[in-house]
């Protein structure tokens, strides 16, 4: 039972790394939304499996909330904005996909090297579920460096976010109260950052982040 | 009298300080607040001096303010005794001065409140004993003075000169702290007295050598850390002036032999080297420029530029002859340094006084426009005469007894094993004979213009003398010159307790020679007398005068002055300060500092002015401080460009870090 419990976990965590690349690779709009709704399932069932392996039943509570909100309410606000927004709906990158996704490799590895490393003596299902997590925390970064389509931002930092919920359930003991305020952030950035979108469209008829460097009168 | 009198009497002047910003509104306020400060200070130097004269043990104090897990360490020993003596002598007589000359303060308010202020922190240094106080104070003395600095900003070259000042005292403050974060080692431990039981390697010990050199240099202004000395100590009003060059600094030496002497474990031999160079070079440059100032107080300030020089070169000599085992002739230098502490700070206390009651009585810092003073203001002139003549180490005033002590230290070289010190001290014997005979140029040239001749302006002519306070604080000054140079054994022998706490031996006792004579080495060898001197200088000048009294025809004689072709003669046509340096500056002009002369002579028949004009600079701020500022203001450029970037650009920035962070655990673990 208990090798089967870490193989599970290890599995969801493992698909979230996978839908992490799968976000990278993605150059249209709504294609991106799907894959990240597909994530926060990822993570529901991941905290989900967390609450029924540890037994502690609050954190069906915040899998719920990840149903509820990432899975279902974000993204279906944020394809009804770009629907909206009536802009044209590829993702336009800074550093193509290719070298995109070897850095991606690379930072998987280098999470992986300095968690196991880190982490010298713990339990190893959190040794492994947080060195994922490092891992989705970091592609979710490279993926805001790398597009300049602010949607795809919004999404990159949603999905970092998934990461920091996927090693708050991993490490034992983290108080729901602090879930649910990570939660509600979330979703209050989502507004915040929707209404930024939408500025910025009425300005230049565009989301892409370029358009402010060149309002700023920068070059690059 | 234990630890708590002095730490008591801080006390009082920080309160002083605080009531200062209130009394400076009432009308007696500013005498009110000097004469506290005189009160404070004389008794601070009175216990001080008992204590040195009856020997008291190192006593400790621990208070619970201050880094929580250090507190407040305090210590008095031989060492902080006699420097808490010379500040306090030296503050009490400037607070004395500043009685009188308080009056003549336009913005009180800018002033009083950092007076004390400043008197305090210097005091808290001396008897500071963990890095931690002993920082925080002398930040505190920086501060204060410049405040002081500051006190008239609106005259433009003050904001300037404050700015440079309150850099190069950061700078100072800094290195002092690195200084101090090296002796602490890995386990931090910045009380001194673990400090002392865990001496650095030699090779920290050599930067930290390095490290006090430029902290402790930069405030006593030891070239080419200087610059700021010459720039804010004239700005300052005089009676701070006073102090700052003639206290502050000596807390700086105070706070090198501290480091060098005390913390930083056993001495290598080369750590002399270092020393005597900037000494000596300090010097000669010190009084190059003073030479060439026409501003009366800037001319004092850099010629305390060139006793710190001296001081510096004696203590270069006691580090030589004490990391050699010459025991007797590190003493013999180690005392020549602390009798020109002491001789400093009441000679240049004097002459700074002594250029604040000519700024008094004229409005007048430049010399050339004063002349003929001594008429009108002949007690000042005679005390200025006095300090001129000390500083100028002619005997039989102090300043001759310590200066000369310092070549009879630099005569024993021969004797030294290494080659380098044999070859270098000679040398530095040598631009420090230089700097004696040039501070006589100086200050015949600084008095001759100022008191002497036929007055060069309106203000010169109706000079009036100033206030007794002021005159009875420069006669004391000026009888303890006299009296340090006709009886210097008595001081060698109330230094001998600090000498041998800093070099583990000590002179031998003066006081048995008979007729006050000192013997540095051997009677067979040198000895100077300064009463015999002093009597003959006096019984001759008397006889002279006598002389000319009685045998010169008393019958008043009508002739024109200055008859030599000019009947009519225009004040503007004495020799001018310029003219008097002239001779001097040409010979330095090319290596030492640059001079650009230019003579604008009108055409024929033209009827304008013809202009002489000079400008003279200092090399130091070409050679040392334009690449620094250059440096910093390529990289600000550089780095003026994070502030333009993009959205993503700043992303990227923090997953950079973020990653090249997580590498270097990944490689480190």
């Amino acid at each position: 039972m208990d090798r089967l419990a870490f193989d599970i976990a290890h599995f969801l965590a493992g698909g979230l790394v996978l839908i992490s690349f799968v976000l990278l690779y993605q150059d249209r709009l709504f294609a991106l939304l799907n894959a990240y709704a597909l994530q926060a399932l990822t993570l529901a069932f991941a905290v989900a499996w967390q609450a029924h392996i540890q037994e502690a039943p609050h954190l069906y509570i915040t899998a719920g909330i990840t149903l509820v909100f990432k899975a279902l309410i974000i993204p279906v606000a944020l394809h009804r904005m770009v629907a909206r927004l009536g802009v044209h709906r590829e993702v336009e990158t800074v550093v193509s996909l290719v070298p995109t996704m070897l850095g991606g490799i690379g930072l998987v590895a280098l999470s992986m090297v300095v968690m196991l490393r880190v982490t010298h003596g713990a339990d190893p299902l959190t040794r492994e579920d947080l060195a994922f997590a490092l891992s989705v925390v970091l592609l979710g970064m490279l993926m805001m460096v790398t597009r300049t389509n602010a949607v795809s931002q919004v999404v990159g930092f949603m999905s970092l976010e998934n990461g920091l919920i996927l090693a708050a359930a991993a490490a034992k003991g983290m108080p729901l109260v602090v879930e649910i305020s990570v939660a509600f952030s979330v979703l209050i950035a989502l507004i915040v950052i929707g209404i930024f979108l939408f500025r910025i469209r009425e300005r230049f008829d565009s989301v892409d982040l370029q358009a402010l460097d060149d309002f700023r009168g920068e070059t690059r | 009298m234990p630890l708590s009198a002095w730490l008591l009497g801080d006390a009082a002047l920080l309160v002083l300080g605080f009531l200062g910003v209130f009394l400076s509104r009432a009308r007696a306020g500013s005498a009110l607040v000097y004469s506290a400060a005189f009160v404070i200070t004389a008794l601070l130097c009175g216990v001080s001096v008992a204590r040195l004269l009856t020997g008291g043990e190192a006593a400790t104090i621990t208070l619970p303010f201050g880094l929580p897990w250090l507190g407040a360490h305090f210590r008095i020993d031989t060492i902080s005794t006699f420097f808490l003596a010379v500040v306090n002598f030296g503050a009490a007589a400037a607070s004395f001065f500043a009685i009188g000359y308080g009056r003549h303060e336009s913005e009180p308010g800018r002033v009083l409140p950092f007076f004390p202020v400043f008197l305090a922190a210097m005091n808290f240094v001396l008897v500071a004993d963990d890095a931690f106080t002993f920082l925080l104070s002398w930040e505190l003395m920086s501060l204060a003075s410049w405040a002081l600095v500051m006190a008239h900003s609106r005259e433009p070259a003050n904001a300037r000169a404050g700015f440079v000042y309150i850099l190069m005292a950061s700078l100072g403050t800094f290195a002092l702290l690195l200084a101090f974060g090296l002796l602490a080692g890995a386990d931090g431990h910045y009380a001194f007295d673990v400090i002392r039981a865990h001496p650095p390697t030699p090779v920290l010990a050599g930067l930290i050598l390095a490290l006090a050199l430029f902290g402790a240099g930069s405030k006593a202004g030891l070239a080419p850390l200087h610059v700021w000395l010459p720039l804010a100590h004239p700005a300052a009003p005089s009676h701070v002036s006073a102090l700052m060059s003639g206290v502050m600094t000596k807390v700086a030496v105070y706070g090198f032999l501290r480091l060098v002497f005390d913390l930083n474990g056993p001495a290598d031999w080369w750590w002399g080297i270092p020393v005597l160079t900037a000494g000596a070079g300090t010097a000669v440059l010190g009084v190059l420029f003073a030479l060439l100032q026409n501003d009366f107080k800037r001319v004092l300030a850099y010629s305390t530029i060139e006793n710190i020089g001296v001081i510096f070169v004696a203590l270069g000599l006691a580090l030589a002859f004490k990391t050699h085992n010459f025991g007797a002739a590190a003493a013999l230098a180690m005392t020549a340094a602390l009798f020109h502490v002491l001789n400093h700070a009441v000679f240049k206390n004097l002459l700074f006084f002594g250029a604040g009651a000519v700024l008094a009585a004229t409005g007048e810092r430049d010399l050339g426009k004063l002349g003929g003073l001594l008429k009108n203001m002949p007690a000042t002139g005679l005390f200025v005469l006095v300090g001129c003549a000390a500083i100028s180490a002619l005997p039989p005033l102090n300043g001759f007894a310590s200066e000369w002590l310092v070549f009879q230290a630099i005569l024993l070289s021969p004797s030294l094993p290494s080659w380098a010190l044999k070859l270098l001290i000679p040398a530095v014997g040598a631009l420090l004979a230089l700097a004696a005979a040039l501070a006589g140029a100086c200050f015949v040239r600084a008095f001759g213009i100022g008191f002497l001749g036929r007055p060069r302006s309106d203000a010169a002519k109706d000079a009036h003398e100033v206030d007794r306070f002021s005159l009875v604080a420069m006669g004391v000054l000026s009888v303890l010159c006299l009296l340090a140079g006709i009886f210097p054994g008595v001081i060698i022998d109330a230094l001998s307790p600090i000498v041998r706490a800093l070099v583990g031996v000590s002179m031998a006792p003066q006081a048995a020679l008979g007729w006050f004579a000192i013997a540095p080495i051997a009677e067979s060898r040198s000895s100077y007398d300064g009463l015999l001197v002093f009597l003959f200088i006096a019984l001759s000048a008397m006889l002279a005068a006598f002389i000319i009294h009685r045998l010169a025809s008393d019958a008043v004689r009508v002739a024109p002055a200055w008859d030599c072709g000019f009947p009519d003669a225009d004040p503007n046509t004495q020799y001018s300060p310029e003219s008097f340096a002239q001779p001097i500056r040409r010979v330095f002009s090319g290596f030492v500092f640059s001079t650009q002369e230019s003579v604008d002579m009108p055409a024929p028949g033209d009827l304008r002015p013809a202009r002489y004009e000079l400008r003279v600079r200092d090399r130091a701020w070409d050679i040392v401080y334009k690449p620094v500022v250059g440096a910093v203001q390529k990289l600000a450029d550089v780095l003026n460009r994070l502030q333009f970037l993009t959205i993503q650009q700043y992303l990227s920035l923090v997953f950079a870090a973020l990653v090249v962070l997580l590498l270097a655990l990944a490689i480190w673990t």
